[in-house]
């Protein structure tokens, strides 16, 4: 029976159903739904790893000792475990092993827009490129064959519109999971120099081998019909050139590569106009052309930047402009994402903006305080940036004679990724900057994971949560205090004493995640006869709060089905007319 | 068929996926073809949310070009607004006469539009305003809001009203079913 899911879950239950035995990741938008799948199904084992590099390193240990594994990340996960991908490459594998990553073109929730198919060609892997929810699960289990086959790590790469869009997946029958032998093989898995060597002559023919694959493999595919225009096409692009051009001809690729060179110069021969549809990076363009092939239209016509639609594919290849619907309406009020109604970030946020100190932030939903009105967050780079980054700062500004101490905010889940070694790095070199952890036992952007501050494993049972006052103190930091950030004054005092104080200096605020933990106070009422209009609680830029009817001084209220009666807009009301509760 | 291209739009925690996935099992559970698509991430934190229903024989692309949607249902007056480019000439707009205001109006730096049912009108003229909070509060939960509006375009849909409550019912929590089938039927009668 067929089921509607999306390219996540195809791939979560490929995985089980095709013989997986170990998965582990880390979350990020768009790639985390597949180990929740996976834990879901409750078929196979799974975990959260703390970072994608240990992600990868675990999934390197399960397949050398005999279980199909997997390791799971968005785009950017990929530059954390790059060092593991390099040299993996090399080894080889035992059992199938699966580097699978989501990238995100449009930029819908990431810090930037890198093509992933980089990376299959710069750690000279094959990596499929499924272009609905099916061909995610068909080729989760093909990427394990060939992983086994050609004794490489596959990687396999969705993109936003191929991981959360859902479609009807048919299951294929269930391969019992094995676990094969654990034995040693020093020439094969220790990469000193002198096996390194052998192995990277491996690593050359075994690409051609599977060159060779790809001429001929199922996974690419020549759909020939109208000559007139063809198009070499993969991933969630085929489906937008099949919507353009249902009668074009079409060279859909499933295995983005290596390329089959063969092929290509075939199907371009026998068309007209030879395009090819690719998102983000001339990857295939630049290879095609470099085989002495020539390309019409391309990324002359498609841009580098954003995502590939059906109307870009008209547009490039001169078809008929579509019907123009309705017209749009312009200049409405933007509609951003912003901080829950009762998270605690709102009041940290709130102060910092007041203070007009540098942020150094961080990848989290608390970067979202550096939008309007808080704008208090200066700088956000990659995961645990942000007191590496401030550590920089503050040793320039000694240099330069300046006075001000920089601020790093970061959340739990972020620090255990990779803000440690930062810290480290400050306490060390005899750093001086304010180091703000803001703990809410929570991987909240990507939607709530689990992680080791949070007491349970991703499967929700308990286990060890890590203490991290006692981390910090042990890395050498003698000022670590707790805060409150629902309590403004106090908080406002600590990070003043924080900022007067020389070196590095750590404020930890444990308040949970509400939308996570389901935090609910009874809601804040507002006295009409007392509020000015002065719109002082404005500033804590909560859904929950509004102007009432118009007027020179429109008064404050409070949406009842909003608020969620943390009590951050009643402390910057200067005159008593919000009450909690 | 034709394709049909629905687009449910509205704010992050109203709940348009779950929406989105009762029409995309109603066709499944109809034997047609559908793909389903929608933004997470970044777009829950009560930022604007867009969702692409898509049915017919054969479905390519997830996601449904502006210009060519049959219907919008919005959650919100104002996202009606911001999406009403979606829709194909004559096609139809139904949606939530309660407001939420963006964060941007809460904190000061814009102004809600006061006449946003009268610009819907202008800019669509197949449109249709329901309160759906006060339905899906009659129907016994605020936050059936979403089965409201699933409800109040039922009839506009290729799709049978009994396999749409079919696959509310399944899909809903022990508790939430009634809640659910009464919202749902409190819509169609909107």
């Amino acid at each position: 029976m067929k089921k509607i899911i999306s390219g996540n879950e195809a791939i979560a239950l490929s995985f089980g159903d095709s013989g997986g035995v170990f998965a582990s990741g880390y979350p990020g938008t768009p790639s985390t739904e597949v180990l929740e799948e996976v834990a879901r199904l409750g078929q196979v084992y799974c975990e959260w790893a703390p970072n994608e590099k240990v992600g990868l390193e675990s999934a390197i240990g399960a397949s050398v000792a005999g279980g199909r594994s997997l390791a799971t990340m968005k785009h950017v996960g990929v530059n954390v475990a790059a060092d593991a991908l390099m040299t993996l490459t090399y080894t080889g594998v035992n059992a199938g092993l699966i580097l699978m990553v989501a990238d995100d073109p449009g930029m819908h929730s990431s810090q930037n827009e890198q093509d992933s198919r980089n990376y299959a060609r710069f750690a000279k892997v094959p990596m499929l490129d499924p272009s609905d929810s099916q061909e995610a699960y068909d080729f989760t289990r093909i990427a394990f064959e060939i992983s086994e086959q050609f004794d490489t790590p596959t990687m396999l790469r969705t993109t936003t519109r191929i991981s959360h869009a859902k479609g009807r997946v048919e299951q294929r029958e269930q391969i019992v999971a094995k676990v094969g032998a654990w034995e040693k093989n020093v020439p094969k898995y220790v990469m000193l120099p002198n096996f390194g060597k052998l192995k990277h002559v491996e690593v050359e023919a075994r690409l051609l081998k599977l060159q060779a694959y790809a001429e001929t493999s199922p996974l690419n595919r020549v759909e020939m019909a109208d000559t007139e225009l063809g198009i070499l096409t993969s991933g969630i692009s085929y489906q937008h050139v099949k919507e353009a051009f249902p009668n074009a001809s079409v060279l859909k690729l499933g295995m983005v590569h290596p390329l089959p060179e063969k092929m290509i110069r075939e199907f371009a021969g026998k068309v007209q106009r030879f395009m090819v549809v690719e998102e983000m990076d001339a990857i295939f363009e630049e290879q095609i052309r470099a085989m002495g092939i020539r390309v019409d239209i391309g990324k002359d016509k498609i841009s580098y930047c954003g995502e590939v639609s059906a109307d870009i594919v008209r547009a490039a290849a001169g078809g008929a402009a579509a019907v123009a619907g309705l017209a749009p309406v312009e200049n409405l009020p933007q509609r951003p994402p912003t901080f829950c109604p009762g998270c605690a970030h709102r009041g940290l946020f709130s102060i910092l903006a007041k203070l007009k100190t540098f942020v150094s932030g961080d990848i989290g939903c608390y970067t979202l305080g550096a939008l309007p009105p808080m704008s208090a967050m200066h700088c956000v780079v990659c995961m645990g940036a942000s007191i590496s980054a401030a550590h920089g700062m503050a040793k320039v500004n000694a240099i330069a004679g300046r006075t001000e101490k920089p601020v790093a905010v970061i959340g739990d889940s972020t620090f255990f990724h990779s803000g440690i070694t930062g810290l480290l790095s400050m306490v060390y070199n005899g750093g001086n900057a304010l180091v703000i952890i803001m703990d809410n036992r929570t991987t909240g952007m990507t939607g709530g994971q689990e992680n080791p501050g949070s007491g349970s494993v991703l499967q929700g049972d308990p286990t060890k949560q890590v203490d991290i006052v006692a981390l910090v103190k042990v890395l050498g930091v003698e000022n670590v205090v707790e805060i409150d950030t629902y309590n403004l004054a106090a908080t406002e005092a600590a990070i003043k004493k924080g900022l007067e104080t020389p070196g590095p200096y750590v404020l930890v605020d444990r308040n949970p995640c509400v939308l996570r933990y389901r935090v609910k106070q009874p809601t804040v009422s507002v006295d009409p006869e007392k509020c000015t209009g002065c719109r002082a609680c404005l500033k804590a830029a909560c859904v929950a709060l509004g102007l009432t009817a118009s007027g020179d001084k429109p008064k404050v209220a409070v949406d009842p089905n909003i608020c969620n009666g943390c009590g951050v807009c009643t402390q910057l009301c200067k005159f008593d007319a919000m009450t909690k509760g | 068929m034709e394709i049909f291209n629905i687009v449910i739009a509205g704010v992050g925690g109203q709940g348009v996926l779950m929406a989105s996935k009762v029409l995309a099992e109603s066709a499944l559970a109809s034997g047609m073809d559908v793909k389903q698509n929608e933004v997470h991430g970044m777009a829950q934190r009560g930022g604007s949310v867009i969702s692409f229903v898509r049915i017919g024989d054969q479905v390519f692309s997830p996601v449904v070009m502006p210009g060519s949607a049959d219907i919008l249902i919005s959650f919100e007056p104002l996202e009606a607004l911001r999406y009403v480019h979606y829709l194909k000439p004559g096609g139809k707009l139904v949606y939530n006469k309660a407001t939420i205001n963006p964060s941007t109006v809460a904190s000061g730096l814009a102004t809600y539009p006061k006449d946003v049912e009268e610009q819907i009108a202008r800019a669509c003229g197949n449109s249709h305003g329901i309160d759906a909070l006060a339905v899906a509060q009659k129907a016994g939960n605020a936050k059936a809001v979403n089965m409201v509006m699933v409800g109040s375009v039922m009839k506009s849909l290729p799709l049978d009203a009994q396999i749409i409550e079919g696959v509310v019912r399944e899909l809903s929590k022990d508790k939430g079913v009634e809640v659910n089938l009464k919202a749902l039927a409190g819509g169609a009668a909107a």
